[in-house]
């Protein structure tokens, strides 16, 4: 059987089995359709959040931005401490407490704790910014993973991907997402770990790619330390050792942090949490999700790092057990007829790895041509530049199963993981718009007398409408796609998660307090990354080059959401304590959400 | 939606001890959170250079691996003593 074929009944199947959650969980209340009852057990929304949270970048693209990246892999931990230690903060200081107040919307909490529609609609407004940034990501992973694996154009691919979401989400609500979350999890973290551990048992002998990273090099005898032999044969082609220390810790600091705060204020990942039945049940949610995550995060950073080696071995052959230089780069003529390589081809083939043999003698000389003392090296030896013109992210992670030489079923599961990444996630997304909008906006200002019967109507079309959007958006990308995380991550951290801590562990805050808050941290916190990236994205707008050298204190704009996060706090403390005390029914709500007992029945399904 | 105003005293003294209990294993938490992730894996690697784990230094082992264990264990032992406190104040469900 060919690979398609193949491909195509892997993914197939997968689909077949989202198809049949959607059929099984339909939503028949508004309080399935927004919290699936609060019926879910903690483990399987763990579970489920595992999904929700792992996007098409998580899955496809992590690992090779930590390996791949110009300044060392080490400064990109950023990444893994960010996303992860997020959810201590979810665990600590907002899932229970949200699961305790017990609505369906993070607009509905602001709302009712702020005693104001205004600061609803503002986080409405800061929640769809950041949700429908987030959700173009997810629409494109689709399309581009239909495109690589199963032979169809991106724009094909992403209508089925739509359609696909479409049939949980619009029937199922909540309920159809969690459950096909939970199998979309399995089929990712499966797709993931498999090739993972084939990698790392070539590579280091060990079976855990967690304890490979810290282990030793094995086709080099075994004798010298994984990360040592990288940082050796990385540094030897002129590139920055993978452990290098960072040139600011100021900035990885700041950056971890926007991260951690933003992943905790990411409304999608918050309600989450709402589904489950008891605010125990939130806490300990919290932990499996993270437990569920870590499986893919600690194995991430070994997968990249060994992929890198194995690329950059594969390249200098004498790399594997001496200096890479003391021998000749990799000939073309290998490249095209060593059944080993065929990986090399097929990756040539889409384009995310690109060489060329620009001195024309007949080999492959990768190295970092931006080195000056690579460029003596180069003039010494007749090189003429880097031959290996382009090495995407996503290789690292794709092109594992191959280089494994993994059987061809393992290939197919990966697309169905990378799928699966991008159309759980989607689905979470889409999820916190469509209730913001029918719960938020049509319940909560537009109509606040609509039947249950009619808001769940509406659920439904939002709903709609938001996968239309999505998918159009989907097709027709603005500019500004890559820079997404920066304002989806920026912003969460300086307008949602501040309000939602405020309004949980003080009493003290206020209306005024709390709107002015978000606001300065919204209008501060896009204003810094407009600066740099172009006002509203639109490329050639930027004020400042974005260089090091033009940021204000060192600080990147990937790194702001901390600064507007501080200010946000700040602006909401002095202006609440010059302004009148919230009224008592608030101080009330907040005393009651502090409390466990009482979080309501919960609906068995 | 439980509303106290007509409770008596003790009641609101027990939730307020509830309350100060939580925020301070919250605090203390919080404290290893940052110890972990941004004391050893950013801020102290420096310093810490020459101790390893495995084949990798403290500072990188804990950026790239260790923080993520401690964030576990940290949300596992929370909501652990937090059921206990619950319980001790007949605040559970």
């Amino acid at each position: 059987m060919d690979q398609f074929t193949l491909n195509l009944i892997v993914v197939g199947i997968t689909f077949a089995i989202y198809i049949g959650i959607a059929v099984w969980a339909r939503a028949g209340s508004t309080a399935e359709f927004y919290a699936a009852g609060q019926g879910v057990h903690p483990v399987a929304n763990g579970m489920a959040t595992g999904a929700d949270w792992m996007s098409a970048a998580s899955f496809i693209s992590m690992a090779g931005i930590i390996a791949l990246a110009p300044a060392g892999g080490y400064t990109q931990s950023a990444f893994l401490m960010g996303w992860t230690g997020g959810y201590v903060l979810l665990a600590l200081l907002l899932a229970p407490y949200l699961r305790k107040f017990g609505k369906f919307t993070v607009p509905e909490f602001i709302g009712d704790r702020f005693y104001s529609g205004g600061a609803r609609l503002l986080a409405v407004i800061c929640l769809i910014v950041i949700s429908v940034t987030y959700v173009i990501g997810q629409m494109r992973g689709v399309g581009v993973t239909f495109g690589r694996f199963l032979e169809i154009s991106t724009d094909m691919g992403l209508y089925i991907g739509a359609a696909i979401v479409f049939a949980y989400a619009v029937f199922g609500g909540m309920k159809g997402i969690t459950y096909t979350q939970v199998a979309q999890y399995v089929v990712l973290i499966i797709a993931y770990t498999i090739p993972a551990i084939f990698i790392s048992l070539a590579l280091t002998n060990s079976f855990l790619p967690q304890l490979g990273l810290i282990g030793n090099y094995a086709p080099g005898g075994g004798d010298q330390a994984f990360l040592a032999k990288l940082d050796q044969v990385v540094t030897e082609l002129g590139f920055t050792a993978y452990t290098a220390d960072t040139t600011s810790q100021l900035n990885m600091f700041l950056f971890t942090m926007s991260l951690m705060i933003g992943t905790a204020g990411l409304p999608h990942v918050i309600i989450r949490f709402f589904t489950v039945p008891k605010v125990a049940d939130a806490r300990s949610s919290a932990g499996w999700a993270l437990v569920f995550i870590a499986l893919l995060y600690t194995v991430a950073p070994a997968v990249g790092s060994m992929a890198r080696l194995n690329l950059t071995t594969t390249m200098w052959p004498n790399a594997v057990a001496g200096n890479a230089l003391d021998g000749d780069a990799i000939s073309v003529e290998a490249i095209q007829n060593d059944p080993r390589l065929s990986w090399v081809k097929t990756w040539e083939q889409t384009g995310l790895l690109v060489m060329e043999d620009k001195n024309g003698d007949g080999m492959i000389q990768y190295y970092n041509e931006a080195n000056p003392a690579m460029q003596a090296i180069a003039a010494e030896r007749g090189w003429v530049g880097n031959e290996v013109t382009k090495i995407d992210n996503d290789i690292m992670v794709l092109a594992n199963p191959e280089i494994a030489a993994l059987p061809g079923w393992v290939i197919a599961l990966v697309a169905a993981g990378a799928l699966a990444a991008a159309l759980s996630t989607a689905a979470g997304l889409l999820l916190a718009i469509s209730s913001a909008i029918s719960h938020d906006l049509i319940k909560g200002s537009i109509n606040p007398n609509i039947s249950e019967k009619g808001e769940l109507l509406a659920a439904r079309i939002s709903m709609t409408g938001a996968i239309v959007i999505a998918t159009w958006l989907g097709l027709n990308p603005p500019g500004f796609a890559a820079q997404v995380v920066a304002l989806a991550f920026g912003l969460a951290a300086a307008t949602i998660f501040p309000a939602l801590m405020m309004g949980i562990f003080s009493k003290r805050v206020n209306k005024e307090g709390a709107i002015l808050g978000m606001l300065v941290g919204l209008v501060f916190t896009a204003v810094y990354i407009f600066l740099y990236k172009g006002w509203f994205f639109i490329p050639g707008t930027a004020t400042f080059e974005d260089v090091p050298a033009n940021y204000f204190f060192g600080i990147s704009p990937l790194s702001i959401g901390t600064v507007g996060a501080l200010l946000n706090f700040g602006v909401a403390f002095l202006v609440s304590a010059i302004t009148k005390a919230p009224p008592r029914e608030v101080v009330d709500l907040v005393e009651s959400i502090r409390i466990p007992r009482g979080a309501g029945k919960a609906t068995a399904h | 939606m439980v509303d106290r105003t007509g409770h008596v005293t003790s009641d609101r003294t027990s939730s307020n001890a509830y309350w100060s209990a939580n925020v301070r294993i919250i605090l203390i938490s919080l404290a290893i959170w940052f110890a972990c992730s941004f004391g050893l894996g950013i801020l102290l690697r420096p310093a810490l250079e020459g101790i390893m784990v495995g084949g990798a230094d403290l500072g990188f082992w804990f950026a790239q691996q260790g923080s993520i264990y401690v964030f576990l264990v940290l949300i596992f032992v929370y909501a652990w003593l937090m059921n206990r406190l619950d319980r001790q104040y007949g605040v559970d469900e």
